[in-house]
């Protein structure tokens, strides 16, 4: 294994970590509910009444936080590497499992291995397994 | 005033700032950290790590709760075993994240950075979101 030293970013990465755990803090103590961002979009699909304003509401946070930090400072690199079909068929698959799977990123690997959740932590082996699996064969099988 | 909003908003914020600071809005970042084979980029294990800190202490002070600070319900899942759904979902959804480097809130907050991949891989979540409603609905009249 070699270690990109060069992109090592552990400051950044444990601050803005800190800064996730700290949203997801915020979320349950003051709306009771987990963060995870998945299960808040899903549930916009399948609206119930006085559940889809707090929803809409940290959806916006996300979206809004990217142009609110542009009015400050340099937003930093945002780069995507794969082309429309690749993100179409990666977008499904995100939507459709991570329903299927009651999580994704933030669910299970934060608010989840946060709570302990023997759930959480099966589905989040599950997705790194895979996610570990699928570049390695898109990068050293495939494009190798 | 109903603040759930309010506070929805700003725990939203504060996870976009988050996954701007860590560099997991960048799918190129998150891509270096699943390539372990090629030149590998540790960073996005110490977001983890930074984010489950915190969160391991907001949500102990959480669990004792029944109430946010606000005075609402707050409700824990309590879902302990693991099933068939669980497993196939973490597993697809890795395979998706491995495949364009995006999961749900780095996909918004790349999307209001105004990245148009980003939109492609939303608009195609959503789509997959809406098939799991679209078989979930099915499933609930068969089974009734």
């Amino acid at each position: 294994m070699t270690i990109a030293w060069d992109q090592f970013t552990p400051f950044t990465a444990l601050a803005g970590g800190a800064l996730i755990g700290l949203a997801a803090t915020a979320l349950i103590l003051f709306n009771g509910r987990i963060a995870g961002i998945s299960g808040i979009v899903g549930g916009l699909l399948r609206p119930t009444r006085g559940d889809t304003t707090w929803r809409l509401a940290f959806v916006a946070g996300l979206v809004l936080a990217p142009l609110l930090w542009s009015l400050f400072a340099r937003l930093p690199d945002i780069r995507i590497e794969a082309g429309t079909p690749l993100l179409i068929v990666a977008g499904l698959l995100v939507g459709l499992s991570t329903r299927y799977g009651a999580g994704c990123t933030s669910g299970h690997g934060v608010c989840g291995l946060s709570r302990l959740s023997p759930r959480s932590l099966v589905a989040t082996a599950c997705f790194m397994a895979t996610g570990f699996a699928t570049v390695f064969v898109v990068r050293h099988v495939v494009g190798g | 005033m109903r603040l759930s909003p309010l506070t929805a908003l700003i725990a939203g914020l504060v996870f976009g700032f988050g996954l701007l600071v860590s560099g997991m809005a960048n799918p190129a970042k998150v891509l270096a950290f699943l390539d372990l084979a090629g030149a590998w980029d540790p960073s996005l294990a110490l977001v983890m790590a930074g984010a489950i800190a915190v969160g391991l202490v907001g949500f102990r002070v959480a669990a004792g709760r029944e109430r946010t600070l606000t005075g609402a319900a707050l409700t824990l899942p309590t879902r302990r075993d693991v099933d068939r759904r669980l497993v196939v979902g973490g597993l697809g959804f890795g395979i998706g994240w491995g495949l364009a480097g995006f999961c749900p809130g780095p996909a918004l907050v790349a999307l209001g950075a105004g990245q148009g991949g980003a939109l492609v891989f939303t608009v195609a979540m959503l789509a997959g979101m809406g098939v799991f409603e679209l078989l979930e609905s099915r499933r609930g009249t068969t089974d009734a």
